[in-house]
């Protein structure tokens, strides 16, 4: 176990460096020296030491304490241990409080140097250890490529299962960004049309009469440009599922339309006379909110109803911030790769920030954050600063207003429900963040009547 | 052919420089033989009023006999790198040199009375550990065998005049690898 770890010594005083790193050598571990501050930050660039020993007084402008923070910035998973001849209190302040792992007094005792790096290498050996269980246990959390272990997430991905072979309509709602073609995927991938395909359509994107073409395709010579027939998305996902994203934008005719393919089960094609019959399983989602769309008279009742036979709303992931710590390992898994770089981890500040931000764009926005942080991270560890640019989103700067005619009780009674919500139901916890005693907070749930 | 050596400086008596030479004598497949190397004081370092390994190792290099293949010295100096505060030994790490010094071995160092058989059983077990590194093996987890790390007398007494199997492996493993660069 040991000789996976790399150390590297840094002295301007050869015999120094070469006699501890000979030293070392004989213990098995695979050692580099460096002459100067400079030359350790260009051996950083090149090679993913675990372990430095750094001198404190250095010529050429750059001393021990500099060095570290340097070496601090580009691994800081790195640990450091400063060695000095001219100890002083001072300087022994300055350089833990700069983030040094262990200050020792050259000359050192053998058997103190040695206990040193055979506790750091245990730690060491311990953080991979956990890496990779984590990893694993991360593995449990993935279903149909969907990433939670948040009770909700757990029960829709349930449902999916229980639903998935049903002929029935789905209706996803859910925020965007918080997975609903995802959701769409996983109820295709269980069921019975897993080996035919799911066609996906984004209402949003095309003009009625365009829209009205793509869905159920053409004759020849039904329109200018119509040279010859085309079958629709209907017919394309003939024995398999359509995905109808951004239902709540279609225009009236096509609701008319679209209520008409979902009840008979066939339709005709733009232009055409005769009748096209299929076998298709729709799963229609929205961001919109369906139902006051419906009392507001913009969207049919009818069709609603017809496609909210199995409703699934999807939490945004604010309501869900468990899931942010194992999303963002999972991106950070897979974008490293694609995008070619060797980034192992992400520091539990960085974790803090990301699950302490509101992703107004949910898990989509989280994601890009990711693949961003990852782009423009010069270490093997995503930290705070990688995000720094979620505080420039307008976290900090954006002041909430509550909705006009909120009373102070609601107000009281929303901010203790989201509070539990975060808190994962802890009632300790989340008086501590509130700020009052447990038994206050036990009275407000009750009066309130929050549910649990 | 081509020998271990084992030096002693003029400060080692005649017993110990052969009790040395008689504990390495069939471990690592090299015949050995015995010389004399002039006294080691341009090593010393009258700041810490010790001897710097390092020197004694250079020095040796240039006493080099032809037919040696690798050559430990022995002396009564207690030694030091500079990093360090002592070492009982420093070999180059599958190198041509190293060097023991028995001034920590002995009893009366620590203000005990003089042992022979306590000495001897050190002795062997460090020439063996100093070996071994010029023969390129590191430090052994396991702790009975010779090639673990002892940074005190009482780690030297709680191992065993011995490499491990694991060892023994791993130097098989050296040697023919050393012997297929070399043809």
């Amino acid at each position: 176990m040991k000789n996976r770890w790399q150390i590297l010594v840094v002295d301007d005083e050869e015999v120094m460096c070469e006699s501890l790193a000979a030293w070392l050598r004989e213990d098995g571990y695979a050692v580099d020296t460096a002459a100067s501050g400079h030359e350790a930050i260009e051996k950083t660039r090149q090679v993913d030491y675990a372990i430095y020993f750094v001198d404190l007084k250095m010529p050429g402008g750059m001393d021990g304490i500099e060095t570290m923070m340097q070496i601090r910035r580009l691994r800081p998973e790195a640990s450091i241990i400063i060695i000095t001849a001219y100890a002083t209190v001072d300087t022994a302040i300055t350089a833990m409080k700069e983030g040094a792992q262990e200050y020792i007094v050259k000359p050192c005792n053998p058997e103190e140097i040695s206990l040193l790096v055979s506790r750091i290498v245990k730690v060491k050996n311990l953080q991979r250890e956990n890496s990779i269980l984590r990893k694993k246990l991360n593995r449990q959390y993935v279903v149909h490529d969907i990433v939670t272990k948040n009770a909700r997430m757990r029960d829709i991905l349930a449902l999916c299962q229980d639903i998935a072979s049903l002929r029935s309509t789905v209706l996803i709602q859910g925020e965007s960004g918080t997975g609903k073609e995802m959701i769409a995927r996983a109820i295709h991938n269980s069921g019975d049309r897993a080996q035919k395909p799911m066609v996906s359509v984004s209402c949003a994107a095309l003009a009625e009469t365009l829209l009205e073409s793509e869905l159920f395709g053409y004759e020849k010579g039904a329109f200018t440009g119509a040279d010859q027939q085309k079958r629709g998305k209907f017919e394309l996902a003939d024995g398999g599922t359509i995905f109808l994203d951004e239902i709540g934008d279609i225009s009236p005719k096509l609701q008319v339309d679209l209520l008409r393919v979902l009840q008979e089960r066939s339709f005709y094609r733009v232009g055409g006379s005769q009748e096209v019959r299929v076998d298709v399983r729709a799963i229609a989602a929205t961001h919109v909110n369906l139902q006051q769309a419906v009392a507001d008279g913009k969207f049919r009742d009818d069709l609603f109803y017809r496609l909210n036979v199995i409703e699934i709303r999807i939490p945004p992931l604010r309501e869900r911030r468990e899931d942010v710590p194992l999303l963002a390992r999972h991106f950070l898994e897979r974008l490293t790769h694609e995008l070619g770089k060797d980034i192992q981890d992400i520091s539990e500040g960085a974790l803090r920030l990301l699950m302490d931000y509101n992703w107004p764009g949910n898990v989509r926005e989280l994601e890009n954050s990711v693949e961003r942080a990852i782009v423009t991270c010069k270490n093997h560890i995503l930290t705070e600063e990688c995000f720094a640019f979620l505080a420039m989103n307008g976290m900090p700067g954006k002041i909430w207003a509550p909705p006009p005619g909120m009373s102070l009780q609601d107000m009281e009674k929303v901010l203790i429900t989201a509070t539990l919500q975060r808190t994962n139901d802890n009632i300790k916890e989340s008086a501590g963040i509130l700020g009052i005693d447990r038994s206050t907070l036990y009275e407000k749930i009750k009066r309130y009547e929050i549910p649990r | 052919m081509k020998y271990l050596y084992v030096a002693a400086a003029p400060d080692v008596s005649a017993e110990d420089h052969r009790m040395v030479s008689d504990c390495l004598a069939g471990e690592f497949g090299l015949p050995v033989r015995r010389m004399s190397i002039p006294a080691v004081e341009f090593s010393y370092d009258a700041a810490r009023g010790q001897y710097r390994s390092t020197a004694i190792l250079e020095s040796l290099l240039r006493l080099w006999p032809r037919d040696a293949e690798k050559l430990l010295a022995v002396t009564e100096r207690d030694l030091f790198v500079p990093v360090l505060t002592f070492v009982f030994g420093q070999a180059q790490l599958g190198g041509r040199a190293a060097v023991v010094s028995l001034a920590r071995l002995r009893q009366e160092f620590y203000g005990l009375p003089p042992s022979r058989e306590v000495l001897v059983a050190r002795a062997a077990k460090e020439a063996l550990h100093e070996a071994g590194h010029l023969f390129g093996l590191v430090h052994c987890e396991d702790r009975s065998c010779a090639m673990s790390l002892s940074t005190n007398v009482r780690q030297i007494d709680s191992k065993q005049p011995a490499l491990c199997a694991p060892c023994r492996a791993r130097l098989a493993g050296i040697a023919s690898q050393e012997l297929r660069v070399r043809e």
